[in-house]
């Protein structure tokens, strides 16, 4: 596998993770700085089973996206009903607490040294399928009455209760659907790396994990698609010399920058689609030339 | 439901006290079904409380709320808008970011009752569903007259034009009573007319019961068959619109009694 298709693939892979955060933080408004850790339950789970149980990696995989899955459920349960804000906090208590765990447990994954000689066989071509069917999942999810409940409970909570929306329920479901895209990213991982270390699912990794939601806009699943892709490769290429302190300083300042000058991400909550382009560049022309856009130009 | 008459609503000596502090004090409401039932008070006087522990945002300290019989006093906000209460609410609260199409989808959601599954498979069910959603939706927002505005953002309409966009939120989720916090207030005069006349229309149209919190007292008087005037958390009475407008205890309210030596 050569340079590139490794970077292409790890960024395919944390793509998987970010969308599931799409859903929680851009869709839901529920902003988590944990999900690294449920990305290290996927990935520990996956690796231990195929090692010592030889399962073959689809079914490991799936049993991490799973406990994943089940441990951020019993943990949202008794958080999801408080604020906001504090809900931010226990994540980030959960995230840490779950990578200090794995990393004290070193009969079982060879703690701070890491796990190695993981059976590989996560290819290029599966992440990429993978990723593309999670985009297509989120796509539907956002248009039935579920994904709109969670947009409604983003923009305005005694709103959605007054609707009879159950803010827990869709709250919950968003924390399902975020753990379990950030088990399998985890999962994907571990198969494709052959390594495990738990640096690798530090606080750094789910602020990395959240920024893209942030930066692409809250809302706009392109937006984030779009972010990922740019920022995502980045902790590969900027991995010599200093560049890599750099990095966190870059996006601190690109975050601080978004949230200055256009709170709501680059794309806010539109969709980068064929029609918007459209509009949006009938528009740039109309006025480049002095003329009314008739309204229609204000898209994107 | 008891004999002959039957009430949408029945609030019994209902008492809220926040530490120490009595916002409604043994308030006594029947609303009688189909009929359109208005609250007015000073401001501070415990109307919008009023409407908060009907929809379940605080429960009473004390005393009983029935909805068509049932006792709701204290359930959850969403299980009692899921039993057919819907409101506005004073201080607007759309879906600010979403078009206004799509509050009103969002609002339709309790008549939906696909499954997870049924909506990321697209099944026959979700489609049928979702297309009647989108006929029920857009005939409402048509007869409101907001069906041009369907594609612009909510936050962007013009005050009076949110006020309206709320009464359809509420209307779509299928209430049997609609709740309605000062629905004029902003509004012009030829703005409140109107909105008198599209009351009037819903309760016809959609077999409505209508309670009103507003100031505007034409918009009240016009609409209301039943008024209850409260102050201070108190109710200070009950009657038709000539009748209130008579009253000697609701003029003292509104102009002040000639005791206020002390401020």
């Amino acid at each position: 596998m050569s340079y590139w298709t490794g970077i292409a693939t790890q960024v395919g892979i944390y793509l998987i993770a970010v969308l599931g955060l799409s859903v929680l933080c851009g869709f839901t408004g529920m902003f988590s700085m944990g999900h690294a850790g449920f990305m290290a339950i996927g990935a520990y789970t996956s690796a231990l089973l195929s090692i010592h149980l030889s399962m073959p990696i689809w079914v490991s995989v799936l049993c991490g996206t799973l406990l994943a899955t089940l441990i951020g459920t019993l943990v949202s349960l008794p958080t999801l009903k408080l604020r906001d804000d504090y809900f931010l906090i226990v994540t980030l208590g959960v995230g840490e607490g779950i990578r200090l765990v794995i990393q004290n447990l070193a009969d079982l994954t060879g703690g701070a040294r890491g796990l190695t000689s993981i059976p590989g066989g996560v290819t290029i071509w599966g992440v990429l399928v993978i990723a593309v069917l999670a985009v297509v999942f989120i796509k539907l999810f956002l248009s039935t009455k579920f994904g709109r409940n969670c947009i409604a409970v983003r923009e305005e909570e005694l709103a959605a209760k007054s609707v009879g929306i159950n803010i827990f329920r869709y709250k919950l479901l968003a924390m399902v659907i975020s753990c379990a895209l950030c088990g399998l990213a985890g999962g994907l991982l571990a198969h494709y790396l052959n390594y495990l270390t738990p640096t690798l699912f530090n606080m750094t990794k789910s602020e990395e994990l959240i920024i893209p939601v942030i930066l692409g806009g809250r809302g706009s699943l392109t937006g984030t698609i779009v972010a990922g892709l740019l920022l995502l490769p980045l902790p590969e290429l900027l991995r010599f010399g200093s560049a890599q302190e750099w990095r966190m300083v870059i996006y601190g300042l690109l975050v601080v920058l978004v949230i200055t000058f256009r709170p709501s991400g680059l794309m806010g909550n539109k969709e980068l689609t064929l029609q918007n382009l459209k509009k949006f560049l009938a528009g740039f022309f109309l006025k480049n030339r002095g003329q009314a856009p008739d309204g229609k130009g204000d898209s994107v | 439901m008891s004999g002959q008459q039957a009430y949408a609503l029945e609030i019994t000596d209902v008492c809220k006290n926040f530490s120490g502090i009595q916002a409604s004090k043994d308030i006594n409401i029947r609303v009688k079904e189909g009929e359109i039932y208005g609250i007015i008070g000073p401001n501070g006087a415990g109307k919008t409380t009023l409407f908060n522990l009907i929809t379940g945002v605080y429960a009473p300290t004390s005393g009983s709320i029935r909805f068509l019989g049932t006792e709701i006093a204290g359930k959850p906000t969403h299980e009692i808008s899921q039993m057919g209460i819907a409101r506005t609410f004073q201080n607007i609260r759309l879906f600010g970011d979403l078009t206004v199409y799509q509050n009103v989808l969002t609002a339709y959601q309790h008549n939906l009752t696909y499954s997870f599954l049924d909506g990321i498979l697209r099944t026959k069910k979700f489609r049928q569903q979702e297309k009647k959603a989108e006929e029920v939706c857009l005939d409402v927002l048509r007869r409101i007259g907001l069906y041009d505005l369907r594609d612009q953002h909510a936050s962007k309409l013009p005050y009076g034009q949110q006020r309206r966009l709320e009464i359809v939120r509420a209307i779509v989720t299928g209430a049997k009573l609609l709740l309605l916090d000062e629905p004029a207030a902003g509004m012009n005069e030829e703005e409140s007319l109107e909105l008198s006349q599209i009351i009037k229309d819903i309760r016809k149209d959609y077999h409505v019961t209508i309670v009103i919190i507003d100031h505007h007292m034409d918009v009240i008087m016009d609409v209301c068959e039943q008024i209850t005037v409260i102050n201070f958390g108190e109710m200070l009475t009950t009657g038709t619109a000539e009748e209130i407008q008579s009253n000697q205890a609701v003029i003292d309210a509104y102009l002040g009694v000639n005791d206020d030596a002390e401020d």
